[in-house]
């Protein structure tokens, strides 16, 4: 292990808050691990510089400043829905009287989460979530109970050349739905890791955007841990963008089979950035459903990667799961790799995974421009038809962030 | 209608293209004035689609010789988008299918922008809707074309009355229609027919690629011209269609000037 990580480490400071023990215990983890590396399948085509750079930041000690909201977004923000803005040393809870329907978490609440979840996943090594367990030092717990709660809206500020992590634990009650959107916001050489674990109680809905907007040299480390039970329904859209390097996992379980995940995932990288979408979706039981739609789109000389695991076991009979990973390569010099991972047992199940990498279409292209509009203009137009598939499951009131044309400003440069 | 004063609008000398390594195009001549309807006709693989595409600015195709010049311009110089904003039009014989592009958004993009070089306002969403509420008429479309994606699902006969739509939306100044009549039954033929005479006038000029009589029942050219071999090899007027669609194009393989000098 490199003497650099190992001094990273121990530069931490010292365990304090609530977190403390999981801190010990997750700093001890991560240097016993040491930093991943090629011969682990899920870092295989991790940019490894990158990843050791970012471990060598110092992290955030103070809270992070608060980002000047753009015009545009305090336009919108007069909806009934809740903002927080999350960071480090700082508990946003403190500073805001939850509505209705939604109510924080005691201590004891969130062990018992955390130890359900924990029994349920038994999952072998997160590096991801183990760096989280490592470096947070605050943690954000949510109840949420109700079919009318307000739409809740969480935000993830960076500090320029600061390392920060953030978790969020939330859970959904029986019966109860949410419309959940999270925003994190890169900060120039800024790396974030980012933890979010979610528990769906029988019958609970969450509609959940998670949105990852970096700005040049951010890095962004998300892991995603959802338990689902019985008749709930889970639907995630994830959008990532702009990052140096950007990793998203997202790990759904359903505990006992019988409920609803619904996936789509969209990547757009350019010049040097990797980005990459780690998603692994288990059966605990039978008559789950699954449907996953992940989308990448490479220009310049840059790098995508979907890796999409799915684990029916033998319990998990009559499942009915089906990915589908549609990739564009913008670029001659770019790069998109994409991988299903299927582990099906049980036998009467129905699984269908399919993958394509394609290229803008010249027949496309030259139609737009027959019609008077310049290949720029053009490849914006198929890029945002590209886009939208996976834009328009995003909640509602992630319209104020301008995700699109954020999107789209790969092409016009 | 022929004028002989009228101005030319497009000038087409010796073009030769070919595409990869094959010549297509050998040696083509051809002159449009305003207020003119041309037929162009010819068996499959004459090379019809390939003049109008080489004149739309279709990058597969390279022109090695000749030239082509709209209203005393040099066209080939210019990128496609230049070309179809000054007034060059060309409905294709196989109009291609955008899925995620609304159709919508799509026309309005093309309009403004040709609107915009003619020197027209730009129009905001909802003058589009207006004006293409109104250009819907033309081809009698339904206006639930315009939320479904370019072209994506449309039957072949909703794809050519989109092609027409869109030309009555840009105005060209010379519209190339590249067998817009197959595929369309009797009644949706009358309707396209009906919309190109509508649109043409003594500042336009038409260029129907076709290989039936069938359209210029219903609109009257003023030349029919024959393809062969990647040229003209014989123009006449509106009765020379007539005699195609009887005695057929054998006469062409008989006729020495037209067999390839190699
Ligand atoms: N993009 C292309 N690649 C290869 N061959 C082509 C291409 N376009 C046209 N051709 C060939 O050129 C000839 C003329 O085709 P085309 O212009 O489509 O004829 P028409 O429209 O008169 O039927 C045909 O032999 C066709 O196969
Ligand atoms: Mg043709």
């Amino acid at each position: 292990m490199s003497f650099e990580y190992k001094n990273w480490i121990n530069a931490l400071p010292e365990p304090n808050g609530v977190l403390a023990k999981i801190q010990i215990e997750g700093r001890s983890l991560i240097q016993n691990l040491g930093i991943p590396s090629r011969e682990i399948e899920n870092w295989r085509l991790t940019d490894l510089k990158k990843l050791e750079s970012l471990l060598t930041l110092p992290i955030s000690k103070e809270q992070v400043q608060q980002r000047t909201p753009s015009s545009a977004e305090l336009a919108d923000q007069n909806d009934a829905g809740v903002r927080l803005t999350l960071s480090p040393n700082r508990n946003p809870l403190q500073l805001i009287t939850l509505p209705y329907g939604i109510r924080e978490l005691s201590k004891d609440e969130i062990k018992e989460i955390m130890k359900f979840k924990m029994s349920k996943i038994k999952s072998k090594v997160d590096w991801t979530k183990l760096l989280n367990h490592a470096t947070a030092n605050q943690i954000v717990g949510l109840n949420i109970k109700g079919t009318n709660v307000p739409s809740l809206e969480l935000i993830m500020p960076a500090n320029a050349s600061e390392f920060s992590s953030t978790r969020i634990i939330i859970n959904v009650e029986k019966g109860s739905k949410l419309e959940l959107l999270e925003v994190v916001i890169g900060a120039k050489k800024s790396a974030q890791n980012h933890l979010i674990e979610i528990n769906l109680e029988e019958s609970a809905e969450l509609k959940h955007g998670l949105i990852g907007l970096g700005v040049s040299e951010a890095s962004l480390l998300a892991h995603l841990s959802v338990t689902q039970k019985p008749n709930s329904t889970y639907s995630l859209s994830s959008v990532q963008h702009g990052w140096s390097l950007g990793r998203c996992e997202q790990h759904i379980k359903q505990v006992e089979g019988q409920a609803q995940s619904i996936i789509r995932g969209l990547q757009i990288s350019k010049g040097n950035e990797q980005l990459a979408t780690h998603s692994l979706v288990s059966f605990d039981g039978p008559e789950g459903s699954l449907d996953q739609l992940q989308k990448s789109a490479a220009a310049d000389q840059s790098h995508c990667i979907f890796n999409g695991a799915i684990k029916v076991p033998q319990k998990a009979q009559k499942t009915n799961a089906a990915q589908l990973s549609r990739n564009l390569l913008i670029s001659e010099n770019a790069r998109i790799d994409t991988k299903p991972e299927l582990e099906i047992i049980a036998d009467d199940v129905r699984c269908t995974h399919g993958a394509t990498v394609s290229q803008l279409q010249e027949d496309e292209i030259f139609y737009l421009q027959s019609r008077g509009i310049t290949t720029d203009q053009a490849t914006a137009l198929l890029l945002k038809g590209y886009c939208q598939e996976i834009l328009k499951g995003l909640p509602a009131n992630a319209g104020r962030w301008g995700i699109l044309k954020k999107l789209l400003e790969i092409v016009k440069r | 209608m022929i004028r002989p004063e009228a101005q030319t609008l497009l000038e087409i000398s010796d073009l030769h293209a070919h595409v990869e390594d094959q010549p297509i195009l050998k040696g083509l001549n051809l002159k449009v004035k305003a207020g003119e309807i041309h037929a162009v006709m010819g068996r499959n693989g004459s090379g019809k689609s390939t003049l109008s595409k080489v004149i739309a600015g279709h990058p597969a195709y390279t022109v090695c010789k000749g030239q082509v010049l709209f209203q005393g311009e040099n066209l080939l110089e210019m990128e496609p988008e230049i070309r179809a904003r000054i007034g060059i039009f060309l409905g294709f014989q196989y109009p291609i299918e955008i899925p995620g592009v609304s159709n919508l958004e799509f026309l309005r993009v093309a309009t403004n922008a040709r609107r915009e070089q003619i020197g027209k306002e730009e129009l905001d969403t909802f003058d589009f809707e207006d004006l293409v509420n109104e250009r819907l008429k033309v081809v009698q479309m339904d206006p639930s074309f315009l939320e479904r994606s370019v072209n994506e699902g449309f039957s072949g006969g909703e794809k050519k009355r989109n092609e027409i739509l869109q030309m009555a939306l840009l105005e060209p100044t010379i519209a190339i229609l590249d067998e817009t009549d197959s595929g369309l039954d009797i009644d949706a033929l009358r309707i396209v027919a009906k919309g190109v005479n509508q649109l043409a006038n003594e500042d336009n000029a038409t260029l129907l690629i076709t290989h039936y009589q069938r359209l210029l029942n219903e609109i009257t050219p003023d030349y029919v011209h024959v393809m062969a071999g990647g040229k003209i090899v014989r123009t006449g007027g509106s009765e020379l269609a007539i005699e195609l669609e009887r005695s057929g194009y054998e006469w062409i393989d008989s006729d020495k000037n037209n067999q390839e000098v190699k």
